[in-house]
């Protein structure tokens, strides 16, 4: 369930806690496998991250529902998102979540029928001072226009 | 201006080891390494200065290190709080880009005044830029031998780590926070014991926001006095506002404490063409809004901002024109804390719900004329009742947009409608 690349991974991670403190890395060895499982944890995943670090399922279960950041549905090969707080709000978030949804055929919370997007509104990315902006992946985008939007969409692949 | 943690932003790669130590980074570090200063030198220096927490609560960062019982004879940590998560703040993201070595070298300092060898930067987990930056800087801090065992051949050692976030404003929350680091849910502790005690993995722990332990360094190689000098009386040196909103030019800005609002206002490049200013929250949505008037009259600083009758906070200056509908932004920050609650007490739990939910069916059109005795009944009861200032932080806009916009609320529900947007 967990390949040998993403053990390496995770086993980076447990070596910053005490050794008797590998359940620290829970968080990132959640990350770790929901990205190698097209970016969703079933139960499976979950036991698997609970047998390799020798938490009990549940706890590790709990974890996983807890932090917004884990899936638990399927969800588009890229996840865009919006941030419609308040410094993103007085800036004009909500009208361009609205074209993003128009322009995806899509509303927040549903994947494009390709597979590719979803769309997710999400709080504060500590980026006011960028607003409005989303994130993709890694990458913060900034100082978004319906132009812009428009042009990081159609580069997604 | 940009006298502390931005010092070395307009510098070529203002992050990297050689910038930061031509602008005397590392210097008290090394110093420390040689034996040049004593804990006891460093408290003082603090104290003197002036420095107060700058994750929200403003609590002294000398006193805070000098109640660790750094004898005693167990593993101790320090942990930095770069969770930034409160609705307009945007400033340690920046200090984590662009000035990490100060974060380093202001918690290694913290490590040898504590007695602690270990230390945890919790990051939150959408800051991969800033992640992947501190990790850059930590990399060329042990490549230097500045962080590691018996550095220099010295009794010191400092160990530095990062954690990860995954999504979660409570885990700013310092005690969520050490539950998130031992790999739990994010749900804050009974205090006490306090974290000095009882902290991460059992053990006694100093947690400090990333721009307070970003300032240390300038202020024991200046001097506690310097630091102080630049503020005002109980707000010493300078601080990071995050101006956003409806300015020009929204953006950090790095000003002495007591710098005026009108001044910072300007910075920012003032409010919108053919707007005028309408409302302010100065720290951060969980600090309550100030109107236009009070505002324009106030200082930045500790007791500046509490005399206008708000908090400086995470110093989260956000900016509201004449075109903002208070009802629609109290809601949105509303379901911000109704979202956030991790759970645990009642009031909280279900205030918050109460609070979104009265909220949305005014902005729906369906408010009730007695809807805003229940919005302030509902705010008073999590007031003070709740384990975590999360309980609090969501109360006091409430009361405050009510009040200070009270005429607002009651046409929404008089007329199903915005007095602003129509
Ligand atoms: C709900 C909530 C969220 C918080 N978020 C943060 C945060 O993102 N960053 C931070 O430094 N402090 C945050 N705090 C404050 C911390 O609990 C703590 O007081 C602070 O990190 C201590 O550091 P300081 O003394 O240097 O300010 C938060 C507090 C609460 C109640
Ligand atoms: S006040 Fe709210 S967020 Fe804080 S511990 Fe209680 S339920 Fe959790
Ligand atoms: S409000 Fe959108 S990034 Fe802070």
């Amino acid at each position: 369930m967990i390949s040998t690349t993403a053990k390496k991974q995770i086993d980076n991670w447990i070596a910053k806690y005490p050794t008797d403190r590998k359940s620290s890395a829970v968080m990132e060895a959640l990350k770790i496998v929901q990205a190698e499982n097209e970016n969703s944890l079933t139960p499976e995943a979950i036991q698997a991250v609970a047998d390799y670090l020798d938490m009990p399922g549940i706890s590790v279960a709990e974890v996983a529902t807890f932090y917004e950041n884990y899936n638990h549905r399927p969800v588009g090969k890229h996840t865009i998102r919006f941030c419609h707080n308040i410094s993103c709000m007085l800036n004009g978030s909500d009208d361009l979540i609205a074209h993003l949804e128009k322009k995806l055929g899509v509303k927040t919370g549903e994947v494009t029928k390709d597979g590719l997007i979803n769309v997710k509104k999400v709080e504060c990315l500590g980026a006011c001072v960028g607003a409005p902006m989303f994130q993709i992946g890694d990458q913060y985008y900034e100082n978004l226009t319906a132009d812009k939007i428009d042009e990081i969409v159609d580069g997604l692949k | 201006m940009n006298e502390v943690c931005f010092k070395t932003l307009d510098q070529k790669d203002p992050w990297s080891l050689k910038t930061y130590e031509a602008n005397g980074g590392y210097s008290v570090w090394r110093k420390i390494l040689k034996g040049e200063f004593t804990p006891e030198q460093i408290i003082d220096e603090l104290k003197t200065s002036g420095l107060r927490g700058r994750g929200g609560a403003g609590f002294p960062t000398g006193l805070k290190w000098s109640f660790m019982p750094r004898n005693a004879d167990m593993q101790k940590y320090v942990v930095c709080n770069s969770d930034e998560g409160e609705p307009g703040t945007c400033k340690d993201r920046d200090i984590l880009r662009y000035n990490p070595h100060s974060v380093i070298e202001g918690m290694a300092i913290g490590g040898f005044v504590m007695n602690a060898t270990k230390g945890y930067n919790y990051i939150r987990g959408e800051f991969m830029e800033p992640f992947y930056r501190f990790e850059g800087a930590l990399k060329e801090a042990y490549a230097e031998g500045l962080l590691g065992e018996n550095l220099y051949d010295s009794s010191v050692s400092f160990d530095l780590y990062t954690h990860l976030g995954a999504g979660a404003y409570i885990c700013g929350e310092e005690t969520a926070l050490l539950e998130s680091l031992e790999g739990k849910k994010g749900q804050p502790r009974f205090k006490p014991p306090f974290p000095a005690n009882v902290g991460l993995f059992g053990m006694p722990t100093t947690i400090n926001n990333t721009e307070s332990f970003a300032s240390v360094p300038d202020i024991l190689a200046k001097g506690g006095q310097w630091f102080a000098d630049i503020g005002v009386e109980n707000s010493g040196g300078c601080k990071l506002f995050s101006v956003t909103g409806h300015v020009n030019e929204p953006a950090n800005f790095e000003v002495p404490m007591g710098t005026s609002f009108k001044d910072l206002l300007e910075m920012a490049g003032g409010v919108r063409e053919g707007h005028t200013l309408k409302a302010v929250i100065p720290g951060g949505s969980s600090t309550p809004v100030l109107t236009a008037e009070a505002a324009m009259a106030m200082t930045m600083d500790y007791d500046g901002i509490e005399k206008a009758g708000s908090m400086l906070g995470a110093g989260s200056v956000i900016i509201m024109d004449d075109s903002t509908c208070m009802v629609e932004t109290l809601t949105r920050l509303a379901h911000f804390y109704y979202d956030e609650s991790c759970g645990q007490c009642t009031p909280c739990r279900e205030g918050t719900g109460w609070l979104y939910r009265v909220l949305k069916r005014i902005m729906d059109g369906n408010g009730k004329a007695d809807d805003i005795d229940l919005l302030m009944g509902v705010q008073d009861k999590i007031m003070g009742n709740t384990i975590c200032a999360l309980g609090d932080a969501a109360a006091m806009p409430v009361e405050s947009f009510l009040r200070n916009f009270r005429k607002e609320f009651e046409y929404y529900i008089e007329h199903g409608k915005s007095m602003v947007k129509g």
